[in-house]
């Protein structure tokens, strides 16, 4: 474990070391697309051996998920800390090593919510990539609904028996485990009759088949449990009380999809830069309009993020207008993606030229996660007070 | 930088003007103003001053509380919310910031005077329907040791009531700003009548002769001291939009609270809550752009541009979301005079083409961002 200091000038002087002797030259290029992106896991094939070794180091010094407590595999870094190692990752450009649902919301559930166990069982494989998670959340006749979950648990002493099936399960197919809501009290209200519950994808029972979407790719399965048995134990915080973790994790989600454009986050490139150098000119004056618009849009959401992390750091909660980010953030990276279409022309109507499936792909951005309806009813009802 | 939070201090700030202002200063003191054909409340002008607030950003050498970009941002805020008239931008703000700049005897004298709210300024820019600084084509033309000026400014913003004015005009070789009394012989003012009921003049200037005192900062290199001074400017102006936001927002969702229609609170509606939700979420978005500039500003002046600019661009466009569905959430009562709404609306279109409009700053952005 790599002991990094608490002084700041030091931390970044140290950490700037740090990646100069470990991130290797190939994973500097500041890739974050579906083909370079590390999910990790027991199936996961790796692209390069620098990917390997990049993967391998980063976790070595708790920098996969920079902010654990180092007991779980992290670095037990400060939100000051990784500002500056994010700062440090984007001067040269480093492709994040890993990236998956574990870190980004398992992880955070277990530390909020899971026991000792819970956390030193299953946290250490996530920050080493060893085992990749997927969320179980949506059922067909539980999308913007989703406490309307179906998917049935029954105790049976020493397991859980379920039955039932979920939906838009994000890379099913390629996971290892699943943490999913099910249903284990069918006479409670319906909030309070779903527990979180952790399933091994290999347990007898549990299938998944992909689900093609109109972009070409298949992120998203149906899971389907068929008298699928998992210990008594696996049950995240309290029996029937999995709407609160599932509360949680929504909430973290909703952050990370906002963020997800590239460069809201801060430093990136403008997008509008972008689109000039690959059509070779705003020359359309409405587009250039446009594209001005969405970058002061861009700029000021990401400035919303950092303000909103800033606020959470000295303890002023953000609770449900996390929900603002989430829509903003998704409706921004929609925009972008039109624009993207309109500048590139004809050009980008070819499958080959690769910029439609992701122009496809953000219309799923204002959907997941909770629509952009959903996201405008919870801050009026939650925020503004209004009635109803 | 500091954090995108406000400080123990700037909540004080708020605060302590918030318990003012709502006292001395609702919208119905500007209504008021309007009645009676004024523009300004002198006596509130003082009691504004003597709490401070003039000099904000004065230096404390010359009587001020020295206190930055940022906490002016918060007062303009707090100001835009009841849509206060005052001469805070324009003197406390851009002008007390020139004077910063260059700071010899005579400029602390001057800051020491707005300080104890002596002495009001006006910023006189504008030649044509739009903000272009750098285009100023109003003439100084070396005469002997000094300057003859001749032309017209417009949209000079507390023009009427300015004992003094900062007057931008091309002396050949460049832009140089003088600092003017505005009982100089030859400058003759208009005032205008303004949607917004705040003073506004058209400035003549007829062979009004300047001497090299006149001249803040350096001859042929106004932008120097202009520049600092129009985005401390530009900031506060954005902060001020944000605050009438705030305040046309307040109402509207007052109103979607109470107003009865259909035997219900019209708030249950989900087409105005979905409304009213997007709105909020425009002006917390905004919210961060401006509090981002004041840091900037305070900690980084020199690359403030991007940020400024961010900021008034996304306060402008904003302000005139929320006042318009301000009216359309109120229905017909909006429309009418006797309610407050109209008069959040006038403010936000005057505060939009001040110090300029979205399209000047939205092409200082993506200029800036390299497109």
């Amino acid at each position: 474990m790599t002991q990094f200091s608490k002084d700041l000038s030091v931390f970044r002087e140290e950490i700037r070391d740090w990646l100069e002797a470990n991130c290797p030259e190939e994973m500097r290029d500041g890739a974050i697309t579906e083909r370079t992106i590390c999910w990790g896991g027991k199936n996961w094939n790796f692209t390069s051996d620098a990917q390997k070794t990049w993967l391998d180091r980063a976790s070595a010094a708790g920098l996969t998920v920079p902010k654990w407590p180092t007991a779980y595999g992290g670095a037990g870094l400060s939100r000051d800390q990784e500002k500056i190692l994010q700062d440090e990752m984007g001067r040269i450009n480093a492709r994040p090593p890993l990236q998956s649902f574990g870190i980004w919301m398992l992880g955070p559930a277990l530390l909020q919510f899971g026991t000792e166990e819970q956390k030193l069982e299953y946290l250490p494989p996530i920050a080493r990539g060893e085992v990749r998670w997927c969320q179980g959340y949506s059922e067909p006749g539980a999308g913007s609904d989703l406490a309307n979950v179906q998917s049935k648990g029954e105790d049976k002493g020493d397991h859980w028996l379920i039955n039932g099936q979920k939906i838009w399960t994000s890379y099913a197919d390629k996971a290892d485990w699943i943490f999913a809501l099910i249903r284990t009290d069918r006479e409670a209200p319906k909030h309070k009759g779903i527990s979180f519950i952790l399933i091994n994808m290999e347990n007898e029972g549990v299938t998944t088949r992909p689900i093609q979407l109109i972009s070409g790719s298949s992120p998203f399965c149906e899971t389907f449990f068929d008298d699928v048995k998992t210990p008594i134990g696996n049950v995240v915080g309290e029996v029937n009380r999995g709407w609160d973790v599932a509360k949680y994790l929504l909430t973290h989600e909703r952050e990370m999809i906002s963020a997800g454009g590239a460069g809201l986050s801060g430093g990136g490139r403008a997008f509008g830069a972008i689109l000039n150098d690959e059509v070779g000119g705003l020359s359309d004056p409405i587009l250039h309009a446009d594209a001005m618009r969405a970058e002061v849009d861009a700029l000021s959401i990401g400035l919303t993020i950092e303000r909103y992390k800033d606020m959470a750091e000295s303890g002023q909660g953000v609770g449900d207008a996390s929900a603002m980010l989430k829509y903003m953030g998704t409706e921004l990276n929609k925009t972008r993606h039109e624009l993207v279409m309109a500048a590139g022309g004809s050009d980008a109507l070819e499958w080959e030229d690769g910029r439609a499936p992701h122009w496809l792909r953000t219309k799923a951005n204002s959907i997941e996660g909770g629509t952009s309806e959903v996201m405008l009813s919870i801050l009026s009802k939650r925020v503004l007070g209004l009635p109803g | 930088m500091a954090k995108l939070v406000r400080t123990e201090e700037e909540v004080m700030l708020a605060d302590a003007a918030r318990g003012f202002l709502d006292g001395a200063a609702p919208v119905s003191h500007l209504r008021g103003l309007r009645d009676a054909g004024k523009t300004h409340d002198p006596a509130l002008w003082k009691d504004m001053s003597d709490m401070g607030w003039a000099g904000i950003m004065v230096p404390e050498s010359a009587g001020g509380a020295d206190m930055g970009a940022a906490a002016a941002c918060v007062l303009a805020e707090e100001l835009g919310k009841t849509l206060v008239s005052s001469p805070f931008i324009s003197t406390a703000v851009i002008a007390a910031t020139a004077l910063k700049q260059v700071a010899d005897d005579r400029a602390n004298a001057a800051l020491a005077k707005i300080a104890s709210g002596e002495m009001i300024y006006a910023l006189a820019v504008d030649e044509t329907n739009k903000f272009a600084p750098e285009a100023s084509e109003m003439q100084a033309k070396k005469v002997g040791n000094g300057f003859r000026l001749n032309g017209t400014k417009g949209f000079v913003v507390d023009g009427g009531l300015a004992d003094r004015l900062l007057v931008l005009a091309n002396t050949g070789d460049g832009l140089t700003l003088f600092d003017l009394p505005t009982d100089r012989t030859g400058i003759k003012r208009d005032t205008t009548a303004m949607i917004d009921s705040r003073d506004a003049a058209r400035v003549t200037f007829t062979d009004v002769d300047a001497t090299g005192d006149d001249v803040l900062g350096t001859v042929d290199d106004a932008m120097s001291v202009l520049k600092p001074a129009l985005q401390a400017g530009q900031a506060a102006l954005a902060a001020e939009m944000a605050g009438a936001a705030a305040g046309a927002f307040g109402m509207t969702v007052e109103y979607l609270k109470e107003r009865k229609q259909f035997g219900v609170e019209i708030g249950r509606f989900q087409a105005l809550q979905h409304r009213a939700a997007h709105l909020w979420s425009e002006t917390e978005v905004t919210a961060s752009a401006i509090m981002n500039a004041g840091r900037q500003l305070d900690e980084n002046p020199d690359e403030a541009e991007l940020a400024v600019s961010l900021a008034k661009a996304r306060a402008t466009a904003t302000v005139q979301l929320a006042v318009q569905e301000g009216v359309q959430m109120h229905g017909g009562i909006g429309m009418t005079d006797a309610f407050d709404m109209g008069f959040y609306m006038k403010r936000a279109r005057v505060t939009a083409e001040w110090l300029g409009d979205y399209g000047y700053h939205a092409r200082k952005v993506a200029h800036l961002r390299g497109f």
